[in-house]
């Protein structure tokens, strides 16, 4: 069939592109823009070029918050993944268990984050709290504004709590979709549980797997509101992490320019951060 | 290497089967010569599966026995039981080579691993894979899978039984040749039990010393090629064997004739009917002779089919099918005949008298 060649047609993608531009392009741009200019207020712009950049760049105050974020993803990366594929390989497969594990599962990714902050900040209080209360009387030290150990627990606890969800359902998508034949060729070929999991399991939990990756290292180095409500960044500086920082910097102190910067080299470093993920997990699948 | 005993199996699917149409194998008993080549022959949904899966482990009966040499195995796992299949859907592992596919099996046994490239290199030849064994699994096509699929069911020389459901279904008909004569091969220097499921009969009825036909969750007929053909017990064996089907025409029985239409049959023997029972006869298109002489028949078409010519008529207000060799005539006012030797009488559907 002959194509029908069409200018008009592009007219059809302008909301589209207008849509962008608004929600994505505009702010961006925005914020780019006090990026590489200073301000005494009046409305006032001075051009700064890529001094801001280079105050971030190389005060210890970014990089303390990068290394907490690194660290903090990396952790929960390490927690919830293999508990997630843990979780979905004991989830049964039919009957009623199903439906209630599915809900069950649900649950923690339907309350959101500001909550999931105030339930766990109540709850680990010493005074007033469950966890805190509990822990007390069974003699274990457990205070998460002065401590900062205890602080980085009570976060990953709760991050854990509220998002392994997610990679569970994602697994349990990717299990479900093998066919029994596969599991009774494996008990033919006298394949061991390991095997099983190795040879047939894993290999069709990749790709969600990926996603679960993915979703859960951008949402994790992006972390707000949970530290903001629990901790507030402290005690100290312990968990003050980049999101924080910015906020500090751009609301506390109005230091406009130094924070749009930081912005810039944060979105920066989550796209390039994704894209190595990415490519480095989708070309070791080509491979094989 | 075993024989294999089946004890009134029966199997139902479903927690609790209330009537007889709840259970897919309604009852099996039966025993499977050590050695011995089986084809298992039916229509879809009969139950072909459920046995094989049933006799490998994969699923337990809900009533009944397996004894593999006298020895009870009904609650050993199905590795226990040293049994290899090959399923009707391939199964292949993805992210191994095809060489690792079929090392597999070997490999979880702990088979010394230059006894494992010596069968692996074999079986990748004989399954015509030879060039491909560094190759991941993934991307190989449909009948390459089926081929490994196959190759993992026959790389282990050590097993009790082989059961093959369908093992041959997308491969081209030159290569199913071969690989059935390799299968014939193999199962003739290792002697293992063999059961082949098929829906092709040219293909059981070459294949097997001995062809198992199923009905509806039944075993029908058990019997050499020849016995299913001249002797089917069951009506639906008739019509399943052979190529047109046997011609299956009601039939009141009177002493030693029957009664079709309005034409007597003279039979050789004197079947005893039970009183009510719906009675039928059967004669293979084979067996009819069209002629001068005998009974009036309506040809309706002649179809020619190279070595001989299928006629179908009208006889007594019901269709049959008649099988002349090529160089036949039919004349003006055609009349058939049956060869007396060749009627099977049948009561509710199950053959009745005469010699087996
Ligand atoms: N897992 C299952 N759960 C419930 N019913 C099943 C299951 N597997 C098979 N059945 C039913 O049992 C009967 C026998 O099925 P089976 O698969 O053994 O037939 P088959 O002879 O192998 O057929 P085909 O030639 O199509 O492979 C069918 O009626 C089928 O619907
Ligand atoms: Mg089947």
């Amino acid at each position: 069939m002959e194509k029908t060649w069409n200018n008009k047609a592009w007219f059809m993608v302008l909301p589209v592109l207008v849509l962008v531009a608004f929600s994505a392009v505009i702010p961006l741009m925005t914020v780019v823009n006090y990026s590489v200019q200073d301000t005494f207020g009046n409305n006032e712009f001075f051009w700064a070029g890529t001094d801001w950049y280079v105050d971030v760049l190389t005060s210890d105050r970014f990089w303390d918050a990068l290394t907490r974020n690194l660290i903090f993803s990396a952790i929960i990366l390490a927690i919830e993944i293999p508990l997630g594929i843990i979780i979905a390989l004991n989830m049964p497969k039919k009957g009623l268990g199903v439906p209630v594990c599915l809900v069950l599962m649900a649950l923690p990714l339907l309350i959101p984050w500001n909550v999931v902050g105030t339930i766990w900040q109540v709850f680990g209080r010493v005074d007033i709290g469950l966890l805190g209360h509990t822990l007390e009387a069974l003699g274990i030290n457990y205070n998460y504004v002065q401590n900062p150990i205890d602080a980085w627990v009570t976060l990953i606890v709760m991050d854990v709590w509220h998002w392994t969800s997610l990679v569970v359902l994602l697994c349990y998508a990717g299990l479900v979709s093998i066919p029994d034949a596969y599991y009774q060729a494996a008990k033919i070929d006298g394949a061991s549980r390991w095997s099983v999991f190795r040879y047939i399991q894993l290999p069709k939990m990749k790709r969600v797997l990926l996603i679960a990756f993915l979703l859960r290292f951008m949402d994790s180095f992006m972390i707000y509101t949970e530290p903001f409500v629990v901790t507030g960044g402290g005690p100290g500086n312990s968990t003050t992490f980049l999101s924080i920082d910015l906020v500090k910097m751009a609301i506390g102190q109005f230091d406009l320019g130094p924070a749009a910067a930081l912005s810039i080299i944060y979105f920066l470093i989550i796209l390039l951060l994704s894209w190595i993920f990415y490519t480095v997990m989708t070309t070791s699948d080509a491979q094989s | 290497m075993a024989r294999i005993d089946l004890e009134h199996i029966r199997h139902a699917y479903g927690a609790k089967p209330k009537s007889e149409n709840d259970y897919a194998l309604k009852e099996v008993h039966h025993e499977w010569n050590d050695g011995g080549a089986y084809a298992l022959l039916g229509p879809s949904g009969c139950g072909k599966t459920t046995l094989l899966n049933i006799i490998s482990g994969l699923i337990n009966p809900s009533e009944g026995r397996i004894l593999f040499d006298g020895k009870d195995v009904t609650h050993l796992s199905t590795q226990d039981r040293n049994i290899a299949q090959v399923f009707q859907f391939p199964v292949i592992y993805d992210t191994m080579t095809v060489y690792d596919n079929l090392a597999f099996p070997l490999r979880n046994r702990h088979v010394p691993e230059t006894e494992v490239d010596r069968r692996v290199k074999e079986i990748i030849e004989m399954i015509g894979l030879g060039g491909w064994a560094g190759k991941k699994a993934q991307g190989l096509t449909a009948d390459q899978k089926q081929k490994i699929s196959l190759g993992r069911g026959l790389v282990r020389s050590d097993v009790s039984a082989i059961l093959f459901d369908e093992p041959l279904t997308v491969i081209d008909p030159e290569m199913k040749w071969v690989l059935r004569s390799q299968i014939k091969r193999l199962h003739k220097q290792f002697g293992f039990t063999m059961v082949y499921v098929t829906h092709d009969q040219t293909e059981a009825l070459t294949f097997a010393d001995k062809v198992v036909v199923m009905y509806d969750g039944q075993i029908v007929q058990i019997g050499t090629p020849a016995e299913l053909f001249e002797r089917p017990r069951h009506t639906f064996v008739g019509y399943f064997i052979g190529s047109p089907g046997m011609n299956v025409l009601p039939a009141k029985i009177d002493g030693s004739t029957a009664q079709v239409g309005g034409e007597s049959i003279a039979l050789n023997f004197r079947p005893e009917i039970k009183s009510g029972a719906k009675t039928e006869l059967g004669i293979r298109p084979e067996f009819v002779s069209i002629g001068r002489e005998g009974m009036p028949v309506a040809i309706t078409k002649v179809e020619d089919i190279g070595r001989h010519k299928i006629v179908r008529a009208r006889f007594a207000d019901q269709p049959i099918s008649i099988i002349l060799d090529e160089d036949g005539e039919i004349p003006a006012d055609p009349r058939i005949a049956f060869d007396q030797k060749a009627i099977n009488i049948y009561a509710d559907s199950w053959r009745v008298g005469g010699e087996a």
